[in-house]
């Protein structure tokens, strides 16, 4: 089984080796810059690069579905009937769009870190706590994302007419399938350009995780400027990347928009 | 076959379910309560860890950072609008070079972290210190505070490019061709029909643009500026006191609500000969 195990692990490695778009077999490193600073390897920054690429990318798809998530239930909310819950759902939002998105970093950082600490204190342990950076920064993120995402849905959910919750209804349907056969399905279709700008904002905001010291794109490119002294080169390079990967996403958000416009009715 | 023959007679409606304790209120109930322990741990925590030391050492520096911060907002808001000026009708102009310069300047400027733009800026320009000696510059790229505000206002230039050109867009063509058939010249046009109105379609994305640049602001003090949060975290590396943080979130947030609601008021005054 063991063996099994080891030959998956080796194959996912070589997968991703291969489909490496830095520093891969047909990456751009090793293909233009095998002997620069940038080369893949001992020689170069390349692969420590290509590393801070995947952790941005990594700590962003999973800021993703825990904020959707998050922002979803407080759009729901902040519409509902009863006032106290509109009321919570509201410092929420107010607190965490007010906030600087460095300052909840820090909050929910150094928060977490004595929190966890007093309360093994509690029970006995004395202890020192370094939490994880890429777990505070996806808390962190997710927060701030699902406070601006709950407005988008929120306003998402008002463009939806009563109608639509009526025949629900009037099908028999309780409200939980209602909500996941009717209306979630245009709320996603009337959302998503919101929520497009949302996930560009939330890239950006990736970049900030570099100050609590976990290795993405900013720190790495950061740690080669300062070890090279070529500091031009290497933040000019930060740049491009993020600039890269913000064009990739608007082009994959409009396959996913198109996709999910491609039954809607054509006026 | 079977039709019907009499109408039913019209039926009170059925009695409202009379439901005095919801789902909703119970969870709503929950999280105000949780809301009210935090801040009551926050009072509390303030409180108990009083220290006149600290305050007296620690206080006028959280003003002058809040000082900082002001001014290196106003000044990039203010020189940021200057500069997308030029960008917004270079963006809207027939020309396909200007369009083209205007609309790479916006996508770079919005699709890069303001961190890594104020980075490039003053450790990336920062080290080419002799060439920028020899053109006379180096005072200018020495200084954090100097970085911080030219990359906040190339950062803001390039959304309030994208607000002003939406908003000028905004106005329907009717707008233009009436003033045409009045005779007006393009700038009479521009100034006295164009802009109030595309000012008032602005208004409310220029509120949400300070509020943005305010938030932004605060990665300035990473490359040691002593702005609230330089200050903030100047405090906090000494004393290794939380209280820092929360009370730098305090003064963030009445900020940012304050400049909330003077806007909202602001806009309702400006906007009042549209209610209807």
């Amino acid at each position: 089984m063991s063996g099994l195990f080891s030959a998956l692990g080796s194959f996912w490695a070589w997968i991703t080796y291969a489909l490496d778009p830095l520093c891969g077999p047909v990456g751009l490193f090793s293909l233009f810059g095998s002997s620069s600073l940038v080369a893949c390897g001992d020689t170069g920054w390349g692969d420590e690069i290509a590393l801070g690429v995947k952790v941005t990318l990594t700590l962003a798809l999973s800021t993703l579905p825990l904020g959707l998530l998050i922002g979803f239930f407080v759009a729901l909310a902040m519409q509902s009937k009863d006032r106290t819950l509109r009321l919570a759902a509201g410092i929420y939002t107010t607190i965490f769009r007010g906030l600087p998105e460095l300052l909840t970093l820090f909050i929910v950082y150094y928060g977490a870190q004595i929190l966890i600490q007093s309360g093994l204190a509690a029970i006995g342990f004395e202890e020192r706590i370094e939490i994880n950076a890429f777990f505070a920064g996806m808390l962190a993120l997710s927060v701030v994302f699902s406070s601006y995402c709950s407005e988008v849905l929120l306003s998402a959910f008002k463009a939806i007419p009563n109608g639509q919750y009526e025949a629900g209804d009037a099908l028999g349907l309780h409200r939980g399938r209602t909500m996941l056969l009717i209306i979630v399905p245009q709320l996603v279709r009337i959302a998503l350009p919101g929520l497009g700008n949302l996930w560009m904002n939330l890239l950006k905001d990736t970049a900030l995780v570099s100050i609590i010291g976990l290795s993405d794109i900013l720190r790495q490119t950061g740690v080669a400027a300062k070890v090279s002294k070529e500091a031009f080169f290497f933040y000019l390079l930060a740049c491009i990347l993020f600039l890269v990967l913000a064009v990739v996403s608007s082009g994959g958000l409009r396959l996913i928009e198109r996709w999910a416009r491609r039954s809607e009715v054509r006026r | 076959m079977s039709f019907v023959e009499r109408m039913i007679p019209p039926r009170p409606a059925p009695a409202a379910k009379v439901q005095s304790i919801s789902a909703a209120r119970i969870a709503g109930i929950l999280m105000l309560i949780v809301w009210a322990l935090l801040a009551a741990g926050l009072v509390y925590m303030m409180i108990s860890n009083w220290n006149t030391d600290k305050f007296v050492r620690y206080g006028p520096r959280y003003l002058s950072g809040l000082w900082v911060t002001a001014s290196l907002v106003s000044l990039s808001i203010v020189f940021g609008a200057a500069l997308s000026l030029p960008i917004a009708f270079a963006r809207m102009s027939g020309n396909r070079v200007a369009n083209g310069l205007a609309y790479a300047y916006v996508y770079i400027f919005r699709g890069t972290p303001l961190l890594a733009q104020l980075y490039l800026i003053y450790y990336g320009l920062g080290s080419f210190r002799p060439q920028l000696e020899a053109v006379g510059l180096w005072w200018f790229f020495r200084e954090a505070w100097y970085c911080g505000l030219l990359s906040m206002t190339l950062n803001t230039a390039a959304y309030q490019a994208e607000i002003l050109r939406g908003a000028i867009q905004s106005v329907p063509k009717g707008q233009h061709e009436g003033a045409q058939s009045l005779g007006l010249p393009p700038m009479v046009t521009f100034r006295k029909i164009i802009l109030p109105q595309a000012l008032i379609v602005a208004l409310r994305p220029y509120g949400n643009e300070i509020i943005l640049m305010i938030k932004g602001s605060a990665v300035v003090a990473v490359v040691t500026v002593l702005d609230l949060m330089g200050q903030t975290r100047y405090a906090f590396s000494r004393t290794f006191d939380y209280q820092a943080y929360l009370w730098a979130a305090i003064f963030y947030l009445s900020i940012v609500e304050v400049l909330r609601h003077v806007w909202a008021a602001i806009e309702a005054r400006l906007t009042r000969h549209l209610k209807r």
